[in-house]
């Protein structure tokens, strides 16, 4: 087997809480801000211009490689969050990703529908959620996912356990060194207590490289050219066999401006990498086409978030397990009202994104503007969510005839 | 650094914030190795503030002063200082000031004039007239912040426009006031630096909350009553009529709130039957004046605090609410919400959007408890060494502007 880049791309949109009061509370449902005229929680209208700036453009860049070499392959996860914004808003975006997979050399990678840590409150929910997915992705792209990655990447031993015994061939991660050790990421492992499955790992040098530090004219290494990098993969890889860039689909465009160079520099970077011999694994043709160089155990759950790549930026301080704690107390009687409208909009509030705009860490390095959130403070985020969830719990005792309106 | 500070108040002889903020600053800079001449309108001892040499311009005592009403600015007829005739009227006192400060100039020749306010910077413009030495203007409040949502006194907007103007360095105590300075008075934003206050405490004593001032409230509390407090004069500025509604809107959904409003002022009356006319007489406690301990276990009483201003340059109650762990809610309007960013924001006019507010925190404690601790974190970064020092930097870029 040829030495290969595994590149993965994660797309998703939230469903934002818009500025929804405590005198909204029983009163109206719509909790999401896509009638807001406040641009930063209007989900419309952030959806069309990511898709101008970056899905477009991206998949038509994705499918012109495709088209243009043979070795060019690409793994994809899309939440449902993103599927039902589209569908409503931007189908033309469905038909773009639809054509890039009818190629056969794109992945898609399963995941939990609403883009939640449902895995971490009640295995029953993630189940139900890794389901709707797999079904929803069957009937829109014709696609069985055989790859699993859980949100944020958040990953441990249980997890992989899970995969395992759900029939996945392969289940992602961070790479993080302080599991790692000595190891590299460079190659396929297998998780700990498993039978077939393969674990990948993220190499987080070389990914944030493009991902975060790309378009930065402060970084030493700035511009990053596509024969530098290709230097660095190479220095790397050593003698391992992949290098596993794993990042965000609106990287491109999104988080690095078109303006900056990130289209070009990738095209350049596909061309050349292929150019001099080497080539692309989609995730699972790297599990299956390499033997897994050790067994790795990570009983701490590791995501690819923050220095401390664990689950303190949605679960760090007592507004997000607060929060986390009346969302998941409401599961039985949501599911036992089987109104569809009301299991939907509780299970879009379980999106991490919303626990991810009530992260205080920043107050501690005064770094405001590390954490990109639609609110002006983690505390309205946490205000607006939890009368959203008030609501839900309105409506689910209006369903059961029980009680009033309470804490 | 030889430092003429012009002054109004000093504690324990202050009405407000000016004259914590004065104290503090000075007893940095001094520390910082400044000799400061700081000049009172009044006679009093401030055996604390040795570390200065306290220059009297009157013999008035401090009450006096306070009869003068220092913040009232509403009473302000004379323009010139000259055709102020009655000798105990406020401008009857700002003309012994300049004139004070006109004949210590004969002695005293410092390397910059620190002027705080518009009550001293008629003095300001003249020790600079007759000194040569720089003038660093401090904008604590604006005539356009005194007056709320109305018009202010033409006569003293004018005072301030001169000086402002004759300044070779102005200070703002925020950014909101930064922006005043430059939209309000046509000041180049160039010419003024932003310098944020502190708080600090410790020079109040040693302090345990007993729970014995308020126990009334104590025990409301005690059976799940969130105590929502705002400790203020009561004035238009402040915005308490704005808190009240809000108040009445949050009992709408939520009943065991109690709302203490601490401090007195020309709008007192009108709050008491406003609070009756909302239905919430019964949750409203209105306790006077306070002083010393009372003042602070205000702060250790509340749950959650308000400073609710109309138009607030800085708002040093929030700094000490947050040193006593409470949770704030601050106006948007209010400069201290520059540096608290823990801390829940609303206009100042939005009532539905304060009571949410007020709703949200006594139904969670999680974000109280958050809101707490990151606000006292914040807090307790803020220093005024750091201010010193960013004060003899506008000092020496005073003096480099006026040499050449």
């Amino acid at each position: 087997m040829k030495k290969g880049v595994v590149v993965y791309l994660h797309v998703h949109q939230p469903y934002r809480v818009r500025p929804y009061s405590v005198f909204d509370v029983g009163q109206s449902h719509d909790y999401f801000g896509s009638l807001e005229n406040n641009a930063d929680v209007n989900d419309e209208k952030i959806l069309r211009k990511v898709a101008d700036k970056s899905y477009r453009p991206m998949i038509g860049l994705l499918q012109t490689l495709l088209d243009k070499h043979e070795d060019f392959s690409v793994s994809l996860s899309i939440t449902g969050d993103f599927i039902d914004q589209a569908e409503r808003w931007t189908p033309d975006l469905l038909d773009g990703f639809r054509r890039l997979f009818a190629t056969g050399r794109v992945e898609l990678v399963a995941e939990t529908y609403y883009h939640s840590l449902a895995f971490f409150f009640s295995r029953q929910e993630f189940e139900a959620q890794v389901n709707k997915h797999r079904e929803r992705v069957q009937q829109l792209f014709g696609i069985t996912p055989k790859a699993f990655r859980n949100t944020e990447l958040a990953y441990n031993d249980e997890v992989a356990k899970w995969a395992d015994e759900a029939g996945y061939g392969v289940v992602l991660a961070e790479g993080w060194d302080k599991v790692l050790g000595w190891r590299s990421p460079n190659y396929v492992y297998q998780p700990v207590d498993t039978k077939n499955i393969k674990l990948l790992l993220k190499n987080y040098k070389l990914s944030d490289d493009m991902a975060f530090r790309f378009g930065d004219s402060h970084w030493s290494e700035w511009p990053l050219t596509s024969d530098k990098y290709i230097d660095w993969i190479r220095a790397s890889m050593g003698d391992g066999d992949i290098v596993n860039l794993f990042m965000d689909f609106e990287t491109f465009g999104e988080h690095q401006w078109e303006d900056k160079g990130i289209f070009n520099f990738f095209e350049h970077f596909v061309a050349e990498w292929i150019g001099q011999g080497n080539t692309f694994y989609t995730v699972s043709d790297a599990a299956q086409g390499f033997e897994p160089a050790d067994v790795i155990s990570m009983p701490d759950t590791v995501t690819w978030a923050d220095t401390e790549r664990d689950l303190t930026a949605w679960l760090g301080n007592s507004m997000q397990n607060e929060a986390a704690r009346h969302l998941y107390a409401l599961e039985n009687d949501v599911i036992r009202s089987g109104d569809q409208g009301l299991m939907n909009d509780w299970r879009y509030l379980q999106s991490s994104d919303h626990l991810y705009y009530m992260c205080t860490k920043w107050m501690n390095d005064g770094d405001i503007h590390s954490y990109f959130s639609p609110y002006s403070s983690p505390y309205d985020a946490f205000l607006y969510y939890m009368n959203a969830i008030r609501d839900v719990r309105w409506r689910v005792m209006q369903h059961h005839r029980l009680g009033g309106f309470d804490a | 650094m030889k430092i003429l500070m012009l002054g109004w108040e000093l504690p324990p002889h202050n009405s407000g914030g000016l004259g914590v903020a004065c104290y503090h600053m000075s007893k940095a800079l001094a520390i910082a190795g400044a000799s400061i001449d700081f000049v009172l309108p009044y006679s009093a001892k401030h055996p604390k503030a040795d570390f200065m040499r306290i220059h009297s311009a009157t013999k008035l005592s401090p009450d006096l002063k306070a009869h003068l009403g220092s913040y009232d600015s509403s009473y302000v007829f004379e323009r010139n200082l000259e055709d102020a005739m009655n000798p105990n009227s406020l401008r009857g006192v700002q003309k012994k000031y300049v004139e004070f400060v006109e004949k210590m100039t004969s002695e005293i020749r410092p390397d910059v004039i620190h002027a705080h306010d518009w009550l001293t910077m008629e003095a300001g413009i003249r020790a600079k007239e007759l000194t040569g030495a720089p003038l660093v203007v401090h904008v604590h409040a604006t005539e356009y912040d005194r007056s709320g949502e109305n018009y202010g006194n033409p006569i003293v907007h004018e005072i301030e426009q001169e000086a402002l103007l004759m300044a070779d360095r102005i200070i703002a105590v925020s950014q909101l006031t930064k922006d005043i300075i430059v939209q309000q008075y046509g000041i180049p934003a160039a010419s003024v630096e932003v310098v944020h206050n502190a708080a600090n405490l410790d020079d109040f004593g040693p302090y345990t909350y007993d729970m014995r001032n308020y126990k009334y409230l104590e025990a409301l509390k005690y059976e799940g009553h969130t105590v929502v407090a705002s400790l203020t004069r009561f004035t238009v500025q402040k915005g308490l009529t704005h808190f009240l509604r809000a108040a009445a809107r949050a009992c709408e959904k939520y009943d065991k709130f109690v709302f203490l409003l601490a401090g007195d002022g020309e709008l007192r009356d009108e709050l008491i039957e406003m609070s009756a006319d909302l239905g919430i007489s019964d949750k409203v406690f209105f306790t006077g004046f306070v002083r010393g301990k009372q003042w602070r276990d205000v702060y250790s009483l509340a749950d959650v605090f308000v400073l609710s201003s109309v138009s607030e340059p800085f708002g040093l109650t929030a700094l000490e609410a947050a040193h006593h762990d409470s949770a704030l809610i601050i106006s948007r309007q209010s400069g201290v919400g520059e540096v608290l960013h823990s801390s829940l924001k609303y206009d100042y006019w939005d009532v539905e959007r304060l009571a949410d507010q007020m709703v949200g925190i006594a139904l969670s404690p999680g974000l109280a408890s958050d809101l707490r601790n990151n606000v006292r974190n914040e807090y307790a970064r803020l220093s005024w060494n750091d201010i010193a020092d960013r004060c003899m930097r506008v000092y020496r870029h005073a003096r480099s502007k006026v040499l050449v």
